[in-house]
């Protein structure tokens, strides 16, 4: 009695282990969506001051377009390493729309990625020259943005 | 007695006479080609304009170097599934045999070099407004880009709708010749041949009726999506609040006005658009801000 007793105490313990680990996994993962989610924003805040330059909204100032490209650069160029965490695709969590392809292909994501870095590593010059050339290189940016969205992210649901 | 079966065989005859006769593949216009000097790089203009790319490209096939228009993109539909064709020089497989009248045909009135209907997958409803400048640039065009010997596959359609007789008596009722929106500056004009013409907007923004036609009264109004996932939205102005400056950039780099990306078929659409002078992209944000609102 006194065996079973410890059997089952030592089962208790183990799920609830299990499910703190399981938690803490989980939590991580949920980080990891807000992670990614808020270096989208800041990708998409700088897009957009280089984008109303390109519409012609705001006047061209090369200073300005300089600033928000340098900080695109940045956050497209993050490692990813740590935030694209295998287990945190659609599907399995909550809030996110990425695509399980960006593990099972993960040449394919990189790929993608890379074009992204070229592209926001072109538009750093590209913005302190003239407006032409930050139009040229805004729509090498959109290309990069589409191309990785159509591979990787999920429809809206 | 024999009076009544005389007159019934008549009408029958007649009626069989009429159909026929309305069902004919029409013909080219005289004079469609009066001043049809080839200009190739125009034509890859006209090329991007039209999307042929989007649908002739095999699919799981990208990459550099000029498109090989080999075919092989199926189109789901309520009347059967349809690939596209290879359209590439080949001359066996492909057009490489046809003649400028042939292609001129096909595109412009959906009718084969064989005097065959084809299926409204193929947007002729829109290509109808191609001028003959732009037919004979693009056909050259189309002549400069790889030979691809895969044989094009049959559509995967049933009765009746493996009669292609009878797209005829469609094309009567939903091929109406002309425009569907008013143009009154030569920007609007421009934007219009594009969006109605070239681009072939509608073909997926306007709703279609149970045998395919557009809904010309709901004109851009929004469709459900072919591939059965959501929904093609509404581009009038009663649905669409984006600026002309908005469209265009849509139009080059695919970004929305909160940044972020186009998206389903619309990154290849842009990816056609960014091609085209900036004043096109211009012409056709123009259109679109002067679509009539429909809810």
């Amino acid at each position: 009695m006194r065996l079973f007793g410890l059997a089952l105490t030592t089962l208790a313990a183990t799920a609830v282990a299990f499910t703190a680990l399981a938690d803490g996994h989980s939590k991580a993962l949920e980080s990891a969506i807000q992670a990614r989610k808020a270096n989208m924003g800041v990708i998409s805040y700088h897009t957009g001051l280089l984008g109303a330059m390109a519409k012609g909204d705001t006047p061209y100032d090369a200073a300005i377009a300089t600033a928000a490209a340098e900080n695109l650069a940045s956050a497209a160029s993050m490692n990813r390493m740590v935030l694209w965490l295998e287990g945190s695709a659609q599907g399995t969590m909550e809030g996110t729309r990425a695509k399980p392809e960006i593990w099972s292909d993960a040449a394919g994501f990189e790929e993608d990625a890379m074009a992204l870095e070229t592209a926001t590593a072109a538009m750093v010059t590209a913005a302190g020259t003239d407006l032409d050339a930050l139009r040229i290189a805004m729509a090498a940016v959109g290309t990069a943005c589409g191309d990785c969205h159509k591979a990787n992210r999920g429809p809206r649901n | 007695m024999r009076l009544i079966a005389r007159t019934l065989t008549a009408l029958v005859l007649f009626g069989v006479a009429l159909g026929l006769y309305l069902t004919r593949p029409a013909a080219l216009p005289d004079g469609f080609f009066a001043n049809g000097t080839a200009d190739p790089q125009a034509g890859a203009l006209v090329f991007a304009a039209a999307g042929c790319a989007s649908c002739h490209v095999a699919p799981e096939v990208e990459g550099e170097g000029p498109p090989v228009l080999a075919g092989g993109l199926a189109f789901l539909s309520d009347f059967g599934t349809f690939y596209a064709p290879n359209i590439s020089p080949d001359r066996t497989a492909g057009i490489g045999a046809w003649t400028l009248s042939d292609f001129a045909r096909a595109v412009t009135l959906g009718v084969s070099p064989g005097g065959a209907h084809y299926y409204p997958a193929f947007p002729y409803a829109s290509y109808q407004h191609m001028t003959s400048e732009d037919v004979v640039n693009l056909f050259a065009f189309i002549q400069t880009l790889p030979a691809s010997a895969t044989p094009s596959r049959p559509h995967a359609v049933g009765f009746p709708f493996n009669i292609r007789r009878g797209l005829g008596l469609w094309k009567l009722a939903f091929v109406p010749d002309g425009y569907v929106v008013g143009a009154d500056t030569a920007v609007l004009e421009r934007g219009r041949y594009l969006a109605e013409g070239l681009v072939h907007c509608a073909e997926c923004h306007t709703a279609r009726n149970a045998v395919g036609g557009l809904n010309r009264a709901a004109w851009m109004a929004g469709a459900p999506n072919p591939s059965g996932k959501g929904t093609i939205p509404n581009i009038t102005p009663a649905a669409l609040d984006w600026s002309a400056s908005d469209l265009v950039e849509y139009f080059t780099s695919g970004f929305t006005p909160d940044y972020d990306s186009a998206g389903g078929q619309m990154v290849e659409v842009i990816e056609n658009l960014s091609q085209l002078p900036r004043a096109d992209r211009e012409a056709i944000a123009a259109y679109v801000k002067a679509l009539p609102a429909v809810p």
